[in-house]
């Protein structure tokens, strides 16, 4: 457990609700929720979620901090927006479930190999290496995260695939080598830095 | 002079090789004959799309586009910024609004903008294409230049979810946008109105992640649009193009069907229909051609 997690456990100890309402992106919406049940049932990932966002309210405001922050439910999310335009009461949805997953992320809590968080951190990382986002990498990163030889199998199960792209010129094998970026890579790195600690240090005055 | 000018947000998968630089080609085509001049953010940088939560919290990745917002203010200072891409243009309008709403949030943005020499007041318009062509152009003067008619093309208009939520485009609905069969209209294309799937959700970036899981929701775009009798679906949104077009294979063998359905953009429909040939729309950019198109664009 990181020293953040039992330190947040320890304080928020008689309420989850106000932990997710001071730490978490728009948290302090959970409890608008009526539990109309609109969201799941909109939610084209529906069938997939542990707990859709309905349930994720409701077991917030019930207090179960473990099963919620340690679920792979808030990943489940696809940035559709559609829970967004049909909430009744107009609650940011997904912006809390980016929040919670994001929050779940920092306090070390997402499940080991969740498919989605992984994707999430090798797309961030590729993305600040450059300021843009190298597709050929991308890719190759997703097929490799798992080793070599599973990263092989990967790659020639969808050779077929690459090579369409590659001839409609819609991926390039230049970008092995270097590729597109920003020239102020640096500038923007320093950004990002701040912009971190100045996300940390709220963080560590809410513990 | 051009009409209309803009300061134009790309964003990474329009670049040369790049998974939508078909998008990037058909849309410089396609501004060409509208006399839409696009003004490039000098240096500008990804938004992180909606997948970049996982790596980098509200601050961070909000900055990412004030870092867009500035530059563009310091080079276009009095043009729009006009995005063609759907995550490009919600995660930088997204941005912009809560910067406007929140004071705080504003200030601790520009601090971290200072990092990187940069201020940014906020006060540009974040627009998406699919706007300039209703708003500033509109359907009357988009159908007055069309030479080549696309009739007897039935297209079904596949919007997406992040051009059309959670802030869409004004007047229109969320859950039956009518925008892009209006444009398909205008070009003397035959809109397919019913097309129950125009603003399913194809998976975004879990269809990387998650492909078992978004693949079926692909299949379902897909099906609907051979059940509605379309010789191809046009869509405005990057991501939509490459999950609905490229898996197609993937599916077939999966689910035993038999797709073969072009997925193209507006800005390709609009470039043949006003006469440029297939090269200029970027039909040499699809996997699964669109055989109609080109052979329009050869008459």
């Amino acid at each position: 457990m990181s020293d953040m997690n039992t330190a947040m456990v320890e304080k928020y100890r008689n309420s989850f609700l106000k932990e997710v309402e001071a730490n978490v992106e728009e948290g302090e919406w959970v409890k608008m929720c009526m539990q109309c049940g609109v969201c799941s049932g909109s939610c084209p990932l529906g069938p997939h979620w542990a707990h859709p966002p309905q349930e994720i309210f409701m077991m917030i405001r019930a207090g179960k901090r473990e099963e919620v922050l340690a679920s792979d439910s808030m990943w489940m999310c696809t940035s559709c927006y559609n829970c967004i335009v049909r909430c009744p009461r107009e609650l940011p949805i997904t912006h809390i479930m980016h929040g919670l997953a994001t929050y779940a992320k920092k306090l070390g809590l997402v499940p080991k190999g969740q498919a989605t968080a992984e994707f999430s951190q090798i797309f961030w990382n590729n993305m600040m290496k450059k300021g843009r986002v190298n597709e050929l990498k991308l890719g190759l990163s997703l097929y490799f995260k798992d080793g070599f030889g599973q990263g092989i199998k990967n790659a020639m199960a969808n050779q077929k695939l690459g090579m369409n792209m590659m001839k409609a010129k819609r991926m390039s094998a230049a970008e092995f080598f270097g590729g597109h970026g920003i020239k102020d890579v640096s500038g923007l790195q320093k950004m990002i830095k701040k912009a971190e600690e100045i996300e940390a240090a709220k963080l560590e005055a809410n513990k | 002079m051009a009409k209309h000018e803009y300061s134009y947000y790309p964003g990474c998968s329009s670049q040369n090789g790049a998974s939508s630089s078909n998008l990037k080609r058909s849309i410089d085509t396609m501004c060409e004959v509208l006399d839409v001049k696009l003004n490039e953010i000098p240096d500008w940088n990804c938004c992180s799309a909606s997948i970049g939560y996982g790596g980098g919290s509200v601050l961070p990745r909000m900055t990412l586009s004030a870092r867009n917002i500035a530059l563009s203010e310091q080079a276009h200072p009095d043009q729009d910024i006009v995005a063609t891409c759907a995550a490009c243009w919600l995660a930088t309008k997204e941005a912009s609004e809560r910067f406007a709403h929140d004071e705080n949030f504003f200030k601790e943005a520009n601090t971290a903008l200072a990092e990187a020499n940069l201020k940014m007041t906020n006060k540009k318009p974040i627009r998406h294409m699919a706007e300039v062509l209703i708003e500033d152009i509109g359907y009357e003067q988009l159908q007055s230049g069309v030479k080549k008619s696309l009739e007897g093309i039935k297209i079904a208009g596949y919007v997406g979810c992040q051009t059309n939520r959670p802030f869409g485009i004004d007047g229109e609905s969320f859950e039956n946008p009518m925008y892009l069969d209006k444009m398909v209209d205008a070009l003397g294309g035959e809109s397919i109105k019913t097309y129950e799937k125009k603003v399913q959700c194809c998976g975004g970036a879990l269809a990387f992640s998650e492909p078992d899981k978004s693949q079926e929701m692909i299949k379902g775009i897909i099906e609907a649009a051979y059940d509605n009798g379309a010789d191809m679906i046009v869509t405005p949104c990057p991501l939509c193009q490459a999950n609905v077009e490229i898996y197609q294979d993937d599916i077939n063998a999966k689910f035993n069907t038999k797709f073969n359905m072009p997925v193209v953009y507006y800005s390709q429909l609009i470039s043949v229909a006003y006469g440029k040939n297939a090269s200029d729309a970027a039909l040499d950019g699809q996997i699964i051609k669109a055989k109609k198109l080109e052979d329009l664009a050869a008459k």
